[in-house]
């Protein structure tokens, strides 16, 4: 009997292996998506995956793959916990995914180290660690189009502009309200050097993420000291009551400004008439009237190969899910160009990745023309400090409140830099580049 | 020297200060004591009448506000599926008595406090497959609920804006506890209540229905849980990460006394108020945030001098 | 007939109280060893990384609060806070004193995690059962809050995670991202054996012995001479060192890099199911528990789709956290001595077979 449970177990356990087995078949691809569509962080979580999983499956549709090689992905739910995502993790490279979307910062900096000796690539869409976009230290981690300290020097170069130039920002109080996690303690160091050398004051208000609904003191602290301006680093639950407290304490909303995650639709939704006038920094347009766009809705939403709500497409984290898998499919298609090869593996795709370029003819080509600023990848610089934009809800939906403008690229290189530094000396011995970078 | 003035007397300057903030401070700690209150509530209900430490009052809270909103975001208009709500309540009371604590009557408390807590885990997957698992609105103007706000001037430049909702609030957390007493005092069941309360073998013996009993003190919770989970929806958003706040009922319990309903809100007022005076005005000396664990420690601190809370009845088993 | 133990004589009470008096247990017990040593060279990067691993240290996890809730009968809901702290000592003993192997940095960081545990037991002195819920509730989270606000601990990180440097164990990389999975299991494997050897042994002797008098009846033990104030704070104290130990190897040879969020309240929670559905109470229970906790979500996860149904990767979350839910009401109403019991039950129908009784 002993023997037999024994056996039994061992059975078991080996047919969990064979299921997960590399499963390669001809002229395909697997990409693993990490996702979560439960937990906390849901409300932003599913928009995004909704995004990712339909146009990939319109590449597939429309296009029979990319130069005919299929994508074949699957979800993989992480519900934003990091166990579930080291498990995803494992589970992608037993299946060779040529790249790994961690969409959680917690998850992004568990799987850094490992990214290089797996030899998977990461792509963290403008989040994670902001030092990753130093290419000669993390030659496997990619965080286009910004970093989290792009966003932030982009929200106090417009908070500058309002105040009429840098100068005016002396003696402004900046209030910082953030997820109590590595996520919105990231751009600190960056908040406290910025209000250093342009002579304003910051207060800090954290949230702990499981007090994110209840951030009724936050909101108090904020009415008492009266900040100028408040800028907001949130995600899931947090950002609907936090519009909600700021539109009951009868804060400025056109002074509430937050970081691109905190700018969901219904985010804003949940502030009602008052939330109006609140922004939120960008890197992709809202809407559908791209052509890919329409694409997704003909030939993935209404042939019925979707959850996807029809009304959500073109929301503003919907779009951003759907410019997470434009830069995977371009990637691959890059990729198949620099080797020649049809199915590409992960290594790859790091090449592809890395050099990476979508300019405007290409843009119009996919048919997400005005969508993105055109961007570039190189192999020293994986982020790119491209072009942002502040958009501002209407009460209705998101709209351009300014032009494309880039971000204090200077004020961000020389820390970002000493970052990388840091973290590859605290982590000594991190792995060199094998190929160095050409320099530039 | 100065760390001394900044937590002896700096706090007492400034709410001196702006007297104005300091009344918007008690007030939203008010109205947070309310909800935590309402939330004890539903778990002293149960433990008077089973003595079951319901652990999964907090997703029941998230429950009852899911159902409601879901059904209504699936075209039921908001008056019906404020009654389907009810009915779901009433359905899963039953269930839970009979599948869950009528078999394990006469467990060790551990044991029943552990079930209550398989039953979270269980209602969390359910109501993530049934509504699916992103934050919904509350239904609160469509409900008929108050959603404007009302300010007071106070001085030059004070301010005290008050919510029509967190007034509805208070309003119906008082009437449900009145509705409660009544119950309580003057119905046959609510006598019935009591006396099972008192003691089950004497009330099983003069024919009460223990299930009957068990299974109305569970919809009755329920009710409280439908109350709060609207209340609490209409101030933040009906998620489930509103479970893990819903905690907080523990230390106002042990303020309060498990077994007593004037307890529960007199217990939940002082947490919510406490924390947010502690927080707004003595938080910011660690670093802020320290409202996730004062209510805890308040508890603790409140272990060590009276046990059996405010009002409880009995002396706790100590040692 | 296949489990008997007539005709095995002890001649001395040595022989009479060794560990494992049954020759089939000795037996079992070194085909299982046996087998989890060659379980390596048949199983996937997969299978060790994402399953025997985190199972292992899980289980470990699970023994510790086995000490505390099973044989001392105080009820924790604090287990994830203690082995955060477990886990963050044994960062900075790492960062401190690089030179020092790093094994003794995971044995050691249990020490403070222990004191950690002793602290908030303090209160069990005066209270108990769901009170004392209460207290450990306190630990868990202001320690989570301390994880956080400390930046101490994390070496003032820009991140504010705490990520596991490379360090060798006699010439092979056992922990940071380029340590293999081999390599982490085995040490995982040895220290959860050593361990579980140790803590059995304890149990089994005087101080296991006060525990349970404590937990079945306090004023007897007292009475008895068990001293109450000796007796909790020693379970608290060993409870939270095995803890620690697992939480600090659940980031060095699992996790890689944490976050305080990794150590919360659903950390505790998890720890507990596997303590309830394993078998309150039992050594052997905890890892049956560990693993059916551990194992089944994965197996959910990776077999449904694999057996043709189709099913959304969030409904298959969403169920597993039902069936776990509903597997633990049921074990509480059917078998509320969990798994081990049924492992028992097993063992008993093996004995008298092919007889239905004795």
């Amino acid at each position: 009997m002993r023997m037999k449970t024994l056996l039994a177990g061992s059975v078991l356990m080996g047919l969990a292996a064979s299921f997960v087995a590399p499963a390669i078949a001809e002229d395909s691809v697997y990409i693993q998506l990490p996702t979560y569509r439960t937990g906390p962080y849901a409300g932003s979580g599913i928009h995004i995956a909704n995004g990712m999983s339909d146009y990939l499956a319109m590449i597939n549709a429309r296009d029979g793959g990319v130069n005919g090689v299929k994508i074949d992905f699957d979800e993989c739910e992480t519900g934003y916990d990091t166990q579930k995502g080291v498990e995803c993790y494992e589970q992608a490279k037993a299946k060779n995914t040529l790249v790994f979307n961690p969409w959680s910062t917690g998850i992004t900096l568990q799987v850094i180290p490992k990214s290089s000796v797996d030899k998977i690539p990461v792509l963290s869409m403008a989040y994670g660690l902001s030092a990753a976009a130093d290419g000669n230290t993390f030659p496997w981690v990619f965080n286009p189009p910004d970093t989290y300290w792009d966003g932030l020097s982009a929200i106090i170069k417009y908070i500058g502009e309002q105040e009429g130039g840098m100068e005016g920002l002396k003696g402004k109080k900046i209030g910082y309200i953030f997820l109590d996690a590595g996520y919105g303690r990231e751009p600190i160091p960056l908040l406290d050097n910025l209000a250093q050398k342009y002579g304003f004051e910051v207060l800090q208000y954290p949230v702990a993420g499981k007090e994110m609904q209840n951030q009724s003191s936050q909101w108090l602290s904020i009415r008492r000291d009266r900040p100028d301006y408040v800028v907001m680093w949130g995600w899931g639950a947090m950002n609907p009551t936090a519009i909600k407290e700021a539109v009951k304490n009868r804060f400025d909303m056109s002074k509430f400004i937050g970081v691109w995650w905190a700018g969901g639709d219904e985010d804003a939704r949940a502030g009602g008439a008052g939330a109006k006038g609140y922004k939120s920094v960008s890197f992709n347009n809202v809407g559908a009237d791209y052509p890919a766009l329409q694409d997704i809705k003909k030939l993935v939403v209404d042939a019925g190969n979707s959850h996807t709500p029809a009304d959500t497409i073109g929301e503003n984290l919907y779009n951003r899910g759907v410019v997470n898998a434009l830069y995977m499919v371009e990637a691959i298609r890059t990729a198949q160009e620099m080797t020649g090869k049809k199915v590409i593996n992960a290594e790859d795709m790091r090449l592809g990745l890395e050099n990476l370029k979508i300019d405007e003819a290409r843009l119009e080509a996919i048919g997400l023309k005005g969508m993105i600023a055109p961007i570039e990848i190189t192999c020293s610089n994986h982020s790119g400090h491209h072009p942002l934009f502040i958009q501002e809800w209407d009460g209705e939906k998101w709209t351009s409140a300014t032009d494309w403008f880039s971000p204090l690229t200077e004020e961000v290189t020389p820390i970002l830099m000493q970052a990388s530094k840091d973290y590859a000396t605290s982590n000594a011995p991190w792995p060199t580049r094998d190929d160095a970078c050409p320099a530039n | 020297m100065d760390m001394l003035y900044n937590i002896l007397i700096d706090p007492f300057v400034q709410m001196v200060d702006a007297p104005d903030f300091l009344i918007q401070v008690v007030w939203e700690g008010f109205v947070a004591g309310v909800l935590y209150a309402l939330i004890a509530l539903g778990f002293v209900l149960i433990y008077k009448a089973s003595g079951v430490f319901n652990f999964a009052q907090g997703i029941m809270v998230v429950f009852a506000g899911l159902s409601l909103v879901g059904l209504h975001q699936k075209g039921v208009p908001a008056w019906l599926a404020l009654i389907l709500a009810i009915g779901i309540m009433a359905i899963l009371a039953v269930c839970i008595e009979k599948f869950v604590m009528r078999p394990l009557v006469g467990q060790p408390d551990i044991i029943l406090l552990m079930a209550t807590i398989g039953m979270t885990y269980f209602l969390i997957g359910l109501g993530e497959v049934i509504f699916g698992g992103e934050p919904k609105q509350m239904i609160t103007s469509e409900l008929g609920l108050p959603t404007g706000s009302t300010a007071f001037e106070m001085g030059e430049r004070g301010l005290v804006i008050l919510q029509h909702i967190d007034i509805a609030a208070a309003v119906i957390a008082l009437l449900m506890v009145g509705g409660l007493a009544v119950f309580f005092n003057r119905t046959r069941i609510g006598r019935a209540l009591r006396a099972v309360a008192d003691d089950h073998t004497a009330a099983l013996s003069v024919g009460i229905s223990l299930n009957q009993i068990w299974a109305i003190v569970w919809f009755a919770a329920g009710i409280v849980a439908l109350a709060t989970g609207i209340m609490w929806g209409a101030r933040s958003d009906v998620s489930f990460a509103l479970e893990i706040v819903a905690l907080k009922a523990l230390p106002v319990l042990i303020l309060g006394g498990f077994t007593s309903i004037p307890g529960a809100i007199i217990g939940g007022l002082i947490i919510g108020i406490g924390e947010k005076v502690g927080e707004i005005y003595w938080g910011g000396l660690v670093g802020g945030g320290i409202e996730s664990w004062l209510a805890y420690v308040i508890a603790l601190v409140f272990l060590l001098f009276r046990p059996q809370g405010l009002f409880g009845e009995k002396i706790i088993e100590r040692i | 007939m296949f489990y008997r133990e007539a005709g095995q004589y002890k001649t001395t009470y040595a022989a009479d109280q060794q560990i494992f008096p049954i020759r089939q247990d000795r037996i079992g017990i070194g085909v299982i060893l046996v087998l989890a040593l060659l379980l390596p060279l048949v199983a996937s990067e997969f299978m060790l990384s994402a399953i025997a691993i985190p199972f292992l240290i899980l289980a470990l996890a699970t023994i510790g609060l086995n000490i505390l809730t099973g044989y001392a009968g105080q009820l924790s809901l604090g287990t994830g806070a203690f082995m955060g702290v477990g886990a963050y000592s044994c960062y900075k003993l790492v960062t401190i004193f690089p030179e020092v192997n790093v094994i003794v940095h995971i044995l050691l960081s249990g020490v403070f995690a222990a004191a950690a545990g002793v602290v908030f037991g303090l209160p069990s002195l005066r209270i108990k059962g769901l009170y004392l819920a209460v207290t450990t509730l306190a630990a868990q989270f202001f320690l989570e809050w301390c994880f956080i606000r400390i930046s101490w601990l994390y070496n003032y990180n820009a991140s504010g995670a705490i990520e596991v440097p490379g360090r060798e164990f006699f010439g092979t990389l056992v922990t940071g991202p380029a340590a293999g999975g081999i390599s982490r299991y085995y040490v995982v494997l040895a220290i959860v054996v050593v361990m579980t050897l140790l803590i059995k042994n304890l149990i089994r002797g005087r101080i296991g012995r006060q525990w349970m008098m404590i937990r079945d009846m306090d004023i007897a033990a007292e009475l008895m001479g068990v001293r109450p104030l000796v007796a909790k704070l020693s379970a608290f104290a060993v409870s939270s060192y095995v803890c620690g130990v697992a939480g600090a190897m659940f980031v060095f040879f699992y996790l890689g890099a944490a976050e305080p969020a990794v150590f919360s309240i659903t950390l505790s929670f998890q720890v507990l199911f596997m303590a309830i559905i394993g078998g309150l109470g039992s050594l052997v229970g905890s890892f049956f528990g560990a693993a059916f906790i551990w194992i089944l979500p994965i197996l959910m996860r990776v077999g449904l789709p694999a057996l043709g149904v189709d099913i959304a990767a969030e409904t298959v979350f969403q169920v597993a956290q039902m069936v776990i839910g509903a597997l633990i009401i049921f074990f509480l109403i059917v078998e509320p001595h969990g798994l081990a019991r049924l492992w028992a039950i097993g063992k008993e129908k093996l004995r008298v077979w092919p007889f239905p009784y004795a």
